[in-house]
C-alpha cells in the first residue's frame, strides 16, 4: 500500500504542464523505479502524483532531419537496448541501459528518469554526458534546449523549473558519427547492483586508425554528478593508438576526478578503479573503432 | 522401493503453479495491521513516548509501548525446552523494550486499519531517550568499564567454553617446532530467506491462534505461552508452507508480540508483516566471530599442539547464545587431532548489535574459515602440500568422540577429497598456478569440514508422528518435522512408502503443522530432520504395517509372518501370490460389521545417537588484480551424508549451501556506523547477496557410506554445504596471488587493501 493523496494521468505533454501548474507540489512519476521506492520509505507521504505513463509520444527513438538521434525520455532501458537506431549509431547507450538493475526494472525505468533524478551513479547518464547530449525541456513558456552539461546542478538537483518536464534527449550527428563507445559498470555484483564507478569512453580515430582524433570520457560516482574528465581528454586527443596512450589516460583521469570516501568505498579504492576503467574503456573503444594495439 | 530415487517433490506442482498457500495468502483481509517502532539509538533508556498524535490519526486503532507490556522476560531460542533450569535458554526478552540495546530494538507498536494508517502512526510517535554509551566490538565489550548490556553478565560475557587436552605449555617446549599464528575474522550476515517473517493472530474458542512463518511450531507455541503468561495448550500455532528460514525462523521472532497485540484489541485478527529492512536488523543474524589460532607443528607437518581463542559477537540479546561459538570450539579438536595438546578459550559476548541466533551450520562456517585458513597458512610456512598436511592431521578412521559417541566409521574425508581433487585436477593446477605473474591470475583452493547430525546428547532428540490409513489404502502422515523448502515432505513420503509397503503416491504428507493436531516435536534445525524423522517413520510405519498384517491374517487365516505388503499389494511371502490389494484390506477393515478398524499408528520415538557428517569444497578462481575482483570459474562440494534418500533433492540442497558460501566468502556483510551503531546497508541493494550472475556452475558429488545408526543409512546434509566454500575461495586466492586474506567477505575493498600491502598494486 502506498501513501499518496491523488494520481493525475497526463494525456499529453501540454496536459502534463497544465497539471504541474495546477498541482505545484505534485511529483512527476514516469517508470516509478525511483518515486515508488521513496514512497515506500515514507519520504513522500501523502503526495500527489502526476503520471506520464500514457505519454507514448515520449517513448520513441527517431532521427531528426538534421541527423540527430531523438530519444524520447520515457523510453525504457530495455527498449533502448533493443532500439535499431541506437544499435546502429550509439550501441553504447543500449549496452549501458542493459546493466541497470535486473530485467523487471529495465522494463519500467526510463532514460529520462535516469538523468532527471540527478543521481551520479545512473548507468545511462555517463554515456549521455560523454556524447554531449542536448535536452529539450518543455514548460509553461514553451520549449527550451540546453546541454546536458548545464542540466546537472548538484546531488539530486537538475535544471527543471516549476511546470517543466524533459521531452527529448538529442544526440547530435557530429557526436555519434564515426564514433565508437564503450561503457564499464564497476559494481560489487554482476547484476542487481548500483555502480561503484561507471565509465563511458568514446573515440573517433583517424582514417588510418592509428591516431585518436577525439576521445570523450565520462564518469558516474567519481563526483557528485556525472562528469567528464576534460584534462584527460585533452591529453589523449591526437595521441597514437598505443600502450603508452592507455597508460597515459589511466593517470590523466586522476587529475579530473574527486571521489570521496564513504562507507560504500574509499576514495583510494575508487581512484584505483577510475584509472583501471579508463585504461580498459579506452582500449575497448579503440578496438571497436578498428584500432589495433 | 523409492528411498534412494530422485522422485519428484510432493509439493512441486503446487509451488510452481502458485497454488501453495503461505502465511500472507491465508490471512483474512480484515486483519488489523501491526507495525513496529524501532529504536533510533544503539543503547539507552526510553524516557517517554508521546502517542497522542499517532492515536489521533484516522485508522489507528491502538498504540502500545514499552511502558504497557508485562514485565515477564522470556527466552526466544528455538531449542527444545529443558526441564533442568540450568540448561534453559536465557530469558532476556520483553515484548517491547524500555532499555534498548541496539539500533532497531522494538519500542512500540501501532495497530491500525491498514498499512498506510499504521505507517502514519509510526511517524507520529514522539520517543525520547536517555542515551547510554554503546559498544559494537566484541573484544572492546569484554573490557572493564565497557557499557554493560544486561545485569548478571559481567563484562558482557554470556558464555565461555575453555578446555585443554594434554599440557599445552609443556607440549610447545618440544625443540624444533614451527609456530604458525593468525587472526581470522568473520562478518555479521543475515539469512535472506525469500519470505520475510510474517505472522497473524486471532482469538478463537478461548485460545490464541497464531499462524506464522516459522521453522519450529511446537517450540514457538511454548515460547508464546511463556511470553503471554498462558498455559501452553491455550496457544495454537499453525505453520503453513514457508519461504525459507535458514535458522532465522528457528527462533520465536514476532509471534509473542503479535499474540499480545491480538489480546490488546479484544482478540481481533491482527497481522504483523516484517519488511526486508526490519528483517535484516530486528530478526536474527549470524554471529560474527573473531578467531586467533596458533599452531605448533613439526617440520614434517605433524600438529603437536594448537590453540584457539574465539570471540563471538552476540549482539543485544541472548537468543541461541553461546551454543554457536561452543560448537566451533568442539569442532576444533575433532576435525584435526593434535599429537600432544589442544587448548581452546571461546567467549560469547553481548554488544549493541542486532541479536545473533541460529544460521545454517551454527558456527561451523565461521570456525571452518578460521581453521582451514590456518591449515593452509601452516602448509605454506612448512612448505608442504596442504592436502597432505590435512591428511596427516585430520580425524583418523575409528575416532570416537568421548561426548557425542560419534564414530568416524569410514574414510569419508579422504574419499571426499579424492573426488574433489579429481574434478578440478587440483594437484596439477595448484602447482601450475603458484608460478603466475601478470594482472590476471588463476588459483585453486580447498577446505574440509566436520559436522554433527542433530543435537543429541546436548539436548532432547525425539520425534512424533501419526499415520492414518484411508479406505483406498493411502496414508496421511502427520509429523512434527517441518517442510521449509528443503524437501522434507518428499523424503518423509519416500520413507513411509518403503516402510509400510505402499506406493509413493499413496502417501499424503500433511504439510501444515498445527499444534492442536500435529504430534509434538521440535522440527527443522541442526540438519536433524531426515535422520531423526527416519527413526520415527520407521518405528511408526512398522507398527502400522504390523496392524495391516494382523488384519490380513484375520481375513485370510494365514499367519501374519507369512504375509507381506509390497507396493500396495498384500501377498503371500513365500509364493508372492496376491492375496488382496491394500484397498481391499483397508476398506474391508473400515466397514467391517464384525471387527471395524481404521488402521493407524502413532507415537514418540526417542533418539539417543548422533552421526558425523563430513565433506569438502574445491574451487577455481580467476583474480583480476587491478580491478580487485575474483571470478569463480568452477566449484564443487563433496559430501558424505550417508545414503542419499533423494539424490536430486540432495544435489539441490548442496547447490543452495554453496550459493550461501559464495555470498559469505565474497560479498555479504551487514555494516554499522561506528559513530551511532546505525545499520548502513539493511536492504538487498546495499547488502551484496550474490546473484545468479555471480555464480559459476556448481557441482555436487557424494560419497555414500551407509550410516550404521540410521534405519535409512542417512545423516546431516541440510547445513553442511554452507561450510567449506568461503575458506576454499580464500585458499584459491592465496594460490593465485600469494596473498592471504584473513577475513570474509573478501570484497574488492578488502582485496584492494591487501594487494596494496603486498605490493601487487
Amino acid at each position: 500500500m502506498y501513501d499518496f493523496s491523488a494520481l493525475y494521468e497526463a494525456t499529453s505533454v501540454q496536459n502534463a504542464v497544465e497539471l504541474m501548474q495546477a498541482h505545484p507540489s505534485a511529483v512527476l512519476i514516469a517508470g516509478g523505479s525511483d518515486v515508488l521506492i521513496k514512497m515506500r520509505e515514507g519520504k513522500l507521504a501523502g503526495t500527489e502524483l502526476i503520471s506520464l505513463y500514457k505519454l507514448d509520444e515520449l517513448r520513441e527513438v527517431t532521427m531528426d532531419p538534421d541527423g540527430a538521434l531523438r530519444i524520447g525520455p520515457m523510453t525504457s532501458f530495455s527498449h533502448a537496448t533493443k532500439s535499431p537506431l541506437l544499435q546502429q549509431y550509439m550501441p553504447v547507450l543500449g549496452e549501458a541501459a542493459d546493466t541497470v538493475g535486473g530485467p523487471q526494472l529495465r522494463n519500467i525505468g526510463t532514460l529520462g528518469g535516469n538523468i532527471c533524478n540527478g543521481v551520479t551513479s545512473a548507468d545511462t547518464a555517463s554515456s549521455q554526458v560523454a556524447y554531449d547530449a542536448m535536452l529539450e525541456i518543455t514548460g509553461p513558456a514553451g520549449m527550451r534546449k540546453i546541454s546536458i552539461h548545464d542540466f546537472y546542478k548538484g546531488v539530486g538537483k537538475v535544471d527543471l523549473q516549476p511546470g517543466e518536464l524533459l521531452t527529448a534527449i538529442l544526440i547530435p550527428k557530429e557526436s555519434y558519427e564515426n564514433c565508437y563507445g564503450y561503457y564499464i559498470k564497476y559494481a560489487m555484483r554482476n547484476a542487481m547492483d548500483i555502480a561503484t564507478i561507471g565509465c563511458s569512453v568514446n573515440v573517433v580515430l583517424s582514417a588510418d586508425k592509428k591516431t585518436i582524433e577525439r576521445m570523450r570520457i565520462s564518469y558516474g560516482v567519481a563526483g557528485p554528478v556525472p562528469m567528464r574528465a576534460r584534462s584527460a581528454e585533452a591529453a589523449v586527443n591526437g595521441q597514437p593508438v598505443s600502450e603508452a596512450t592507455i597508460e597515459l589516460v589511466g593517470n590523466a583521469v586522476l587529475n579530473d576526478v574527486n571521489p570521496r570516501t564513504s562507507w560504500r568505498a574509499s576514495a583510494d579504492f575508487r581512484k584505483q578503479i577510475i584509472s583501471e576503467t579508463a585504461r580498459r574503456g579506452l582500449r575497448a573503444a579503440v578496438e571497436r573503432a578498428g584500432g589495433v594495439f | 522401493m523409492v528411498v534412494g530415487k530422485s522422485v519428484k517433490r510432493v509439493d512441486a506442482i503446487d509451488k510452481v503453479t502458485g497454488k501453495a498457500r503461505y502465511t500472507d495468502d491465508l490471512a483474512d483481509k480484515s486483519a488489523l495491521i501491526v507495525k513496529i517502532y524501532h529504536s533510533t539509538i544503539a543503547h539507552g533508556m526510553v524516557t517517554s513516548i508521546d502517542t497522542s498524535a499517532a492515536e489521533a490519526i484516522p485508522g489507528v486503532v491502538k498504540v502500545l509501548t514499552c511502558f504497557d507490556v508485562p514485565d515477564r522476560p522470556f527466552p526466544t531460542a528455538g531449542h527444545p525446552w529443558s526441564i533442568d533450569p540450568h540448561h534453559q535458554d536465557v530469558a532476556d526478552r520483553l515484548l517491547l523494550n524500555k532499555h534498548v540495546r541496539y539500533y532497531g530494538d522494538d519500542v512500540a507498536v501501532v495497530i491500525a486499519e491498514d498499512e498506510v494508517a499504521a505507517d502514519q502512526g509510526l511517524r507520529a510517535l514522539k520517543v525520547e531517550y536517555e542515551e547510554l554509551p554503546f559498544v559494537l566490538d566484541v573484544q572492546e565489550a569484554m573490557k572493564d568499564g565497557a557499557p554493560q548490556l544486561h545485569e548478571n553478565f559481567k563484562n558482557n560475557i554470556l558464555g565461555r567454553t575453555n578446555y585443554e587436552i594434554g599440557n599445552f605449555e609443556e607440549a610447545i617446549q618440544e625443540p624444533g617446532l614451527v609456530k604458525i599464528e593468525g587472526w581470522y575474522n568473520t562478518p555479521v550476515v543475515q539469512h535472506c530467506h525469500i519470505e520475510n517473517h510474517i505472522c497473524y493472530a486471532e482469538e478463537q474458542a478461548g485460545k490464541i491462534v497464531i499462524v506464522s512463518s516459522t521453522q519450529i511450531p511446537h517450540i514457538v507455541r511454548r515460547i508464546c505461552g511463556q511470553a503471554l503468561g498462558l498455559p501452553w495448550g491455550s496457544v495454537r500455532l499453525i505453520k503453513p508452507y514457508i519461504g525459507g528460514g535458514f535458522g532465522n525462523k528457528q527462533d520465536a521472532l514476532y509471534e509473542p508480540l503479535c499474540g499480545y497485540c491480538c489480546q490488546m484489541v479484544g482478540g481481533r485478527l491482527v497481522k504483523l508483516d516484517v519488511s526486508r529492512e526490519e528483517t535484516f536488523i530486528s530478526n536474527r543474524v549470524r554471529h560474527a566471530i573473531r578467531y586467533h589460532i596458533v599452531t605448533y607443528a613439526r617440520p614434517d607437518g605433524r600438529f603437536v599442539a594448537r590453540q584457539m581463542e574465539a570471540y563471538s559477537n552476540q549482539g543485544g540479546y541472548a537468543s541461541h547464545g553461546h551454543g554457536i561459538c561452543a560448537k566451533g570450539a568442539g569442532a576444533f579438536k575433532q576435525i584435526y587431532v593434535d599429537e600432544k595438546a589442544t587448548k581452546v578459550d571461546a567467549y560469547t559476548v553481548f554488544t549493541n548489535l542486532p541479536a545473533a541466533g541460529a544460521m545454517r551450520a551454527y558456527g561451523i562456517p565461521q570456525v571452518s574459515f578460521a581453521i582451514e585458513s590456518s591449515v593452509e597458512d601452516a602448509a605454506k610456512v612448512l612448505g608442504i602440500d596442504s592436502i597432505k598436511l590435512r591428511e596427516m592431521n585430520m580425524m583418523p578412521v575409528g575416532y570416537v568422540d568421548a561426548f557425542s559417541k560419534n564414530c568416524n566409521y569410514f574414510d569419508s574425508l579422504n574419499q571426499c577429497i579424492a573426488k574433489g581433487k579429481a574434478y578440478l585436477d587440483y594437484d596439477r593446477l595448484h602447482a601450475e598456478y603458484a608460478k603466475q605473474t601478470g594482472p590476471i591470475r588463476r588459483g585453486v583452493g580447498m577446505a574440509i569440514f566436520w559436522y554433527n547430525t542433530a543435537v543429541w546428547p546436548i539436548a532432547l532428540e525425539a520425534s512424533s508422528c501419526r499415520m492414518l490409513m484411508n479406505q483406498d489404502g493411502s496414508v496421511q502422515l502427520h509429523i512434527c518435522e517441518t517442510e521449509i523448502g528443503q524437501g522434507a515432505d518428499t523424503v518423509f513420503a519416500q520413507m513411509v512408502a518403503d516402510t509400510v509397503g505402499i506406493p509413493m503416491e499413496k502417501v499424503h504428507v500433511v504439510s501444515t503443522q498445527d499444534t492442536d493436531i500435529t504430534p509434538f516435536g521440535t522440527s527443522a534445525y541442526a540438519s536433524r530432520q531426515t535422520y531423526v524423522a527416519g527413526f520415527a517413520i520407521h518405528n511408526i510405519g512398522t507398527q502400522l504395517k504390523n496392524k495391516l498384517l494382523n488384519y490380513a491374517s484375520y481375513l485370510t487365516g494365514k499367519p501374519s509372518e507369512e504375509i507381506d505388503i509390497v507396493e500396495g499389494r498384500v501377498v503371500d511371502k513365500s509364493s508372492g501370490e496376491l492375496l488382496m490389494s491394500i484397498e481391499e484390506l483397508a476398506t474391508t477393515a473400515l466397514y467391517s460389521t464384525e471387527q471395524a478398524e481404521q488402521f493407524s499408528a502413532e507415537g514418540t520415538t526417542q533418539i539417543k545417537s548422533n552421526a558425523y557428517s563430513f565433506g569438502c569444497g574445491f574451487v577455481e578462481v580467476e583474480v583480476d588484480i587491478p580491478m580487485c575482483k575474483v571470478k569463480l570459474l568452477r566449484m564443487i562440494n563433496v559430501h558424505d551424508c550417508g545414503r542419499l534418500i533423494n539424490p536430486q533433492l540432495a544435489e539441490a540442497q548442496v547447490h543452495g549451501g554453496m550459493s550461501m558460501a559464495i555470498g559469505y566468502g565474497m560479498g555479504e556483510q551487514l555494516l554499522f556506523d561506528p559513530k551511532t551503531g546505525r545499520p548502513l546497508n539493511n536492504n538487498l541493494l546495499d547488502y551484496k547477496l550474490s546473484t545468479t550472475m555471480d555464480h559459476c556452475d556448481l557441482k555436487a558429488e557424494f560419497v555414500e557410506n551407509f550410516e550404521p545408526t540410521s534405519p535409512f543409512g542417512t545423516k546431516a546434509l541440510g547445513e553442511p554445504p554452507a561450510c567449506p566454500g568461503a575458506p576454499a575461495i580464500r585458499n584459491a586466492i592465496l594460490n593465485a596471488t600469494g596473498v592471504a586474506v584473513n577475513q570474509t567477505p573478501m570484497t574488492p575493498h578488502i582485496l584492494f587493501e591487501r594487494f596494496k600491502e603486498e605490493g601487487l598494486l
